[in-house]
């Protein structure tokens, strides 16, 4: 077969490049999602066809970010590749802290990386981040629940007629709450929805001088219209509830509507894990008539510490993980549907990955995500569902702590806005941006 | 009964332990004061110069401080009342004639074996989760709202998850000091017609006295470290925030290193005044 | 008629103790039987006790993905190296304390234990830039002289109230009789001391083996123990109740299991001090 043959040349070329190859041992840290578990099944692959070997740190989310933060600010070594977001990426980079990918072989194909993902891990125009897989965020609804209430789903539809919908077809004694969203604290977590759901409203996170902006009518809007919807339609507990949770009950036929990433599809229509998986339907991230959507973009990649050792290694298993040849072999052993998504033209151009029912929505939603206009009114940083500066994962988790104790209706909106305007402007201030 | 020579033996003998523990203390209790008057942000360059008092008047003058103090009192109280409360009855009931004491009682200390991560996972999401919870299961079967547990009473919630992990401590150690109760005394207290309550007021509780303190003192060092709890369950969000968590949110999640140590310092300030309490009690308790 | 009292008595003290101790252990016991369902099983409204098809899947899910005998064995390495070692730090330091005590016996013994009380996270970076320096992160003996650091207050402060006990005549006879210091404590103190001295050894193990920030903070791939593994087990995508609990009991179970054959040494040793 193609992969076979690939196989050899690709062994034989390290061989003559590299003029006997050490056969390296890489330290891999990467976070506990479903295609990075996949990854880590598919590993002899890269080491049958190099002669490298891996060893893998998968660590939950926050531990990682943790961890490799840490290790990188410390120059500790630690790790080969760290498996880093479209947030830390322009940041290391800007530090020195990553390797440049400005070399990357001419089979591996680096202009096929979709345009905004690229954009997104790039520092002054060069790439220090290979995406492995990318995200927006879009709407998914059950069919069924719809047509019952008697409704459409409008391809693009707007925030007013997603809350009537989920008013439409809440349904208390079954168990079904028309509409799930993200409640929980952390910035990654409910912070990452709010904020991109604040975009549509015309809300930003700073003006141009780096203001806190928490004291305007559009992020009272953006809490008040949640908060109202919410408690109309939304699931008990929502405060508390993150991607995970929202998709196990949306997986259990408990939800009507979700907005989410892009690669809950792909779980949400798995008839293995899903109750509701020939159900679904999708749909762009609602806007509010302003010219904004609320869809982010969000993409893990990995990338190189600089000053590691096995640089060239580290590379080859770059090359070898974010490749196209890559996403065959998951579509041989696992169908189309389940290949990383959203990091490659290619991929929406293969006529059988178009057959996957959420694959143009996927695309739509990441074409329509623009991470250096997120806004309405002009702001001075990068990125839709959060501000590609060092301070902001910290102000942002704090912020949305004091968000999530409003869903818990342990505070109102008002003395949550006026909280978080305090604290951006104090963490702001101590930074030396004001 | 102690010459010279053996007490010159004896210093060179506590020198390793004493040795290690003050590096081991005074390396890092240097290194957080130099960094708490510093403007050290390791995702801007590291050290950016010194700054005087300002990270300890951020510290303090933030909305965060306050309430993180309240919480960290409230863990530790919470526990502690619990622990010991229902350590004392435990003990009680565990020393009294029964069939499968051995067995009792190793039902009873499991849940100190278990690593504080994977029991506030397991809480978190096989008991106090508001839909699939074990304990949403029960509250429907009884036709009640489910609560939400980690919202609700957030809390409470961790004074339980932690109290469950450190009712075995407590249990024990009061355990060990009931059985050495002299059962003479207790059972002439019984033939002159004193009351059980009676019994435990005059004679069971006084003679629980050093054991109580021990407890205390013990638990309260570990308790106000409680980190692993927080970090799993609510990650800090309604009003969990302890003096350890905004330390931590301070220097990993703003990597603010410099605020950060300044936090370290309240709360070693924090630790001493608890301590001072504690060994107050105990000095009085352990003096032989 | 006293004897029926008893009984009765006996048998309202069974019932109330295993109930509260059933309902103690019940979050363990429910971790474990979710281990043996399947994920659909494991979330079933209403929740099925023990009559679901049991499955060994979690299990071998777990096993594929993770090596999980280095996890095992860096936790038993580094709890059990941790411990013998402050061990033999603790035991002169235990003696010189108990049989020389001087007038700042109980400051010292009071400052040792408020060493604990420093947060950790606050020196994080200076512990890790250290590390480096001494090139031992990620590797086992970092974490064991770490961990020993950590507990040894405790193990001098248990080894101390243990060595109280023992009546200082006894070593006088030893002295008369011409030991040596050496002798003194090898031959005669710790035989008397064996019972306390299991009793620490078994409590700081469990210390260390629970002990979840600097086994995690200061670890990558060669020395991580299972603090690490269950993190990559906590909230990942889909539904994970069953492969969470299957990777909690094998995380607990080593330790549960020691725990369980040697209570008796345990709790008879676990005074601290407390008993006169």
């Amino acid at each position: 077969m193609s992969f076979r043959k690939a196989s050899f040349a690709a062994t034989a070329m390290t061989l003559v490049t590299a003029g006997g190859a050490l056969a390296e041992t890489l330290t891999i840290a990467t976070v506990n999602n479903g295609d990075m578990i996949r990854m880590q099944g598919l590993t002899q692959d890269f080491t049958d066809r190099t002669g490298h070997t891996v060893e893998w740190v998968t660590l939950e989310e926050n531990v990682l970010r943790q961890r490799v933060t840490t290790d990188i600010a410390a120059k500790g070594g630690s790790f080969d590749i760290m498996t880093i977001g479209m947030y830390e990426t322009p940041i290391w980079a800007a530090n020195g802290w990553l390797v440049p990918l400005d070399d990357l072989s001419a089979e591996y194909d680096a202009d096929d990386i979709l345009p905004a993902m690229a954009n997104g891990l790039s520092h002054e125009g060069t790439l220090y981040a290979a995406p492995f897989y990318g995200e927006s965020s879009m709407l998914m609804y059950r069919t069924d629940l719809m047509e019952k209430a008697g409704l459409e789903m409008p391809k693009a539809p707007t925030w007013q007629f997603v809350k009537e919908a989920a008013a439409a077809m809440t349904d208390r004694d079954n168990d079904i709450n028309g509409i799930c969203l993200r409640g929980k604290a952390g910035w990654g977590e409910g912070g990452a929805f709010i904020t991109a759901m604040s975009n549509s409203f015309g809300a930003r996170w700073f003006d141009e001088d780096w203001n806190a902006q928490f004291d305007t009518q559009a992020w009272a809007d953006t809490l008040n219209f949640y908060v109202d919807m919410m408690t109309e339609s939304g699931p008990a507990g929502y405060a508390t509830n993150g991607f995970n949770e929202n998709l196990s009950l949306f997986q259990q036929g408990k939800c009507g509507m979700w907005i989410d990433a892009t690669v809950a599809a792909s779980f949400v229509t798995n008839p293995n894990e899903s109750t509701v998986a020939d159900k679904v339907g999708f749909a762009l991230a609602p806007d509010n008539g302003l010219g904004k959507r609320s869809n982010w973009l969000w993409a893990w990649a990995l990338a190189i510490p600089a000053g590691t050792q096995k640089e060239a290694a580290a590379k080859e298993f770059i090359e070898w993980a974010t490749s196209k040849s890559y996403i065959e072999l998951v579509a041989a052993k696992e169908g189309w549907a389940n290949v990383p998504p959203g990091t490659r033209t290619s991929l929406y151009e293969n006529p059988e990955y178009q057959s996957v029912p959420f694959a143009q929505m996927t695309l739509d939603s990441i074409l329509s995500a623009d991470p250096k206009n997120p806004t309405v009114d002009p702001v001075p940083y990068v990125g839709i569902q959060f501000a590609a500066i060092p301070e902001f994962a910290g102000i942002a988790t704090e912020v949305s702590q004091e968000f999530s104790a409003v869903y818990a209706g342990q505070q109102t909106v008002e003395e949550a806005l006026a909280k978080a305007q305090a604290l951006t402007n104090d963490a702001m201030e101590a930074a030396g941006y004001r | 009964m102690a010459t010279r020579q053996s007490r010159s033996a004896a210093r060179l003998m506590m020198a390793p332990a004493v040795i290690l523990l003050l590096g081991w203390m005074l390396v890092p209790l240097i290194m957080t004061l130099l960094f708490s008057f510093k403007k050290y942000l390791p995702l801007r360059g590291g050290d950016l110069g010194w700054v005087g008092f300002d990270n300890y008047i951020r510290f303090v003058s933030s909305s965060a401080f306050w309430p993180s103090i309240y919480a960290t009192l409230v863990v530790v109280g919470g526990v502690l009342i619990i622990t010991v409360g229902f350590g004392i009855l435990l003990a009680i009931l565990l020393n009294q004639p029964m069939w499968g004491q051995g067995i009792v009682r190793i039902l009873v200390i499991a849940p100190f074996f278990v690593m504080p991560t994977v029991s506030a996972l397991v809480w978190k999401n096989m008991f106090m989760d508001p839909v699939n919870g074990l304990l949403a299961h029960l509250w429907k079967f009884f036709g009640a709202t489910p609560i939400e547990w980690l919202s609700q009473a957030s809390l409470q919630s961790i004074v339980m998850i932690v109290s469950w992990q450190w009712l075995p401590f407590a249990t024990l150690i009061l355990l060990t000091a009931i059985q050495s109760l002299d059962s003479e005394q207790l059972e002439a207290a019984e033939m002159d017609g004193a009351p059980p309550l009676k019994r435990f007021g005059y004679i069971t509780l006084p003679h629980l006295g050093r054991a109580i303190t021990v407890v205390v003192l013990i638990q309260t060092i570990f308790l106000l470290s409680v980190f692993a709890e927080i970090f799993v369950t609510t990650g800090g969000a309604f009003g969990t925030r302890t003096l350890t968590y905004l330390i931590y949110q301070r220097v990993l999640e703003s990597q603010n290193v410099g605020l950060g140590s300044a936090g370290g310092v309240y709360a070693i300030i924090l630790a001493n005044i608890v301590a001072i309490f504690l060994m107050r009690a105990v000095g009085k308790n352990l003096d032989a | 008629m006293a004897r029926a009292v008893t009984r009765n008595r006996k048998i309202v003290n069974t019932a109330l103790a295993w109930g509260i101790g059933l309902l103690i252990f019940f979050p363990i016991l429910w971790t474990i039987l979710t281990s043996f369902k399947t994920e659909a099983q494991a979330i079933s409204d209403p929740p099925v006790f023990l009559a679901f098809d049991w499955t060994l899947e979690n299990y071998g899910i777990v096993l594929e993905r993770s090596n999980y005998m280095r996890f095992l064995w860096n936790s038993v390495i580094i709890a059990g190296g941790s411990t013998v070692l402050g061990i033999i730090v603790a035991v002169p330091a235990a003696w010189s304390m108990a049989f020389v005590p001087s007038r700042r016996t109980k400051d010292i013994l009071l400052w040792m234990l408020s060493t604990k009380m420093l947060p950790a996270v606050g020196v994080l970076y200076p512990i890790y830039l250290i590390f480096i320096r001494l090139g031992i992160l990620d590797s086992r003996t970092g974490l064991v002289i770490v961990l020993m650091l950590m507990n040894l207050p405790i193990i001098v402060w248990m080894l101390y109230t243990y060595f109280r006990e023992i009546p200082g005549e006894i070593l006088e006879a030893a002295r008369m009789d011409g030991a040596s210091l050496k002798n003194e404590i090898v031959h005669v103190l710790m035989p008397m001391a064996v019972p306390g001295i299991a009793s620490t050894l078994l409590l700081n193990f469990i210390l260390a083996w629970n002990e979840a920030f600097w086994t995690l903070n200061l670890t990558a791939a060669n020395a991580a123990p299972l603090t690490a593994f269950i993190a990559s087990y906590s909230s990942p995508e889909g539904l994970f109740f069953a492969k969470l609990s299957a990777a909690s009991t094998m995380a607990i179970a080593p330790i549960l299991i020691l725990g369980w054959f040697s209570q008796k040494q345990l709790v008879s040793g676990l005074t601290f001090g407390a008993v006169k």
